[in-house]
């Protein structure tokens, strides 16, 4: 009886135990919320949405994101899709980059020299993304999913998701591949899954707490790949855009309400 | 150069709600660049707020509050329109301030 009795007890508390560090994370993932300098990059990418520059000493404001010439509202809610302009699907980063190259004449290299920044300086593309992604709060989220283009990247986006590689030969299935994992603070979405894309999509790009900067999709997918130890993608190359579609995808339907925050 | 800063006034039930968001490193001495050069303290030193120009707040703070704060405090009274500005100075003299109305 008294073993028994005794497992029972201590099952009971690893039970209370993990609910206990779960509630305190959700606690903490509150606190970070409220404090969040989300604006100030939304405040930033304003300004240098409206700058001009480039060869073409031209602003971005003529930037076409799929609503037509301008139209920031609701238009990171429809993206990744496809871009006749450019015969391609693009996510909204891919998309910046066009723009910058077309309208403003300045070159891949020079535009895409630096789309990831620090704390002390970040990088034009992570505030413009901030900025844009804010004005479709509210929205539901509805990339495109009906060309042929879109429908080749979804299902390039899905094979990559399980397609393992490089030194240590993970996918992203490796990590996110199985329900209630986290590695310390941080859930591991099973990101195929609906349930659980939609709230993580949802909060993408976002301030990063630790690092005091700002993150977007891109990065999480370079930084991804950097894990598994594979060789750098390219930023806006059809893997990145494909997964970002694939994932944009499973969570279609979900209310956008980001820019979030991580931890 | 001092980056953005931004600024929410909402009324509540007999108080105003205030909130300010600034740009700033918020250095604490003890960082190390990647040279492993110490990075010099820069922090906001004082911090002012104004309601109608009459001062209801002069705050000292230090390096332990993080980069890009965010101060959220509640004001008694206040009405609709009343101006509210902030203004902060740092230890190396730099400084910013914004103003908006009560909404």
């Amino acid at each position: 009886m008294k073993p028994i009795a005794l497992l029972a007890a201590l099952a009971l508390t690893g039970a209370a135990q993990a609910q206990d560090t779960a509630k305190e994370i959700q606690r903490y993932r509150q606190m970070i919320a409220e404090g969040s300098p989300v604006e100030l990059f939304e405040f930033a990418g304003e300004e240098l949405w409206k700058r001009p520059q480039g060869p073409s000493n031209v602003s971005l404001e003529k930037c076409d994101l799929g609503r037509g010439p301008g139209v920031l509202k609701g238009a990171y809610a429809r993206l990744p899709r496809y871009f006749k302009d450019a015969d391609r699907v693009m996510d909204l980063e891919t998309r910046l980059l066009h723009c910058m190259t077309t309208l403003q004449g300045r070159s891949e290299k020079d535009a895409a020299a630096r789309v990831f920044g620090t704390a002390d300086r970040p990088a034009e593309m992570e505030s413009l993304s901030a900025y844009i992604a804010a004005q479709s709060r509210g929205m539901k989220l509805d990339p495109g999913v009906s060309h042929p283009k879109e429908k080749q990247s979804i299902e390039l986006g899905r094979a990559l998701y399980f397609q393992r590689a490089g030194a240590w030969d993970f996918s992203c299935a490796s990590c996110h591949g199985e329900e209630g994992k986290r590695i310390r603070m941080q859930d591991l979405p099973v990101l195929y899954k609906p349930q659980f894309a939609r709230p993580v999509i949802a909060s993408w790009p976002a301030y990063r707490l630790s690092t005091s900067g700002f993150i977007t999709l891109q990065w999480r997918m370079n930084d991804c790949y950097r894990q598994m130890r594979t060789p750098e993608p390219n930023f806006g190359s059809d893997t990145t855009v494909a997964l970002i579609h694939f994932m944009t995808v499973t969570a279609r339907g979900e209310t956008y309400r980001g820019p979030g925050n991580k931890r | 150069m001092a980056g953005p800063m931004k600024m929410r006034a909402t009324l509540g039930q007999g108080f105003t709600e205030v909130r300010v968001l600034m740009t700033h490193p918020m250095e604490t001495g003890q960082r190390k660049d990647s040279d492993g050069k110490l990075v010099p303290m820069h922090f906001i030193q004082n911090l002012t707020v104004k309601l109608n120009g009459k001062t209801v707040v002069d705050a000292q703070i230090s390096q332990a509050v993080s980069r890009n704060p965010v101060f959220s405090f509640r004001l008694k009274g206040g009405a609709k329109g009343d101006k509210i500005e902030v203004a902060w100075l740092d230890n190396q003299g730099d400084s910013n301030s914004t103003e908006s109305a009560v909404a």
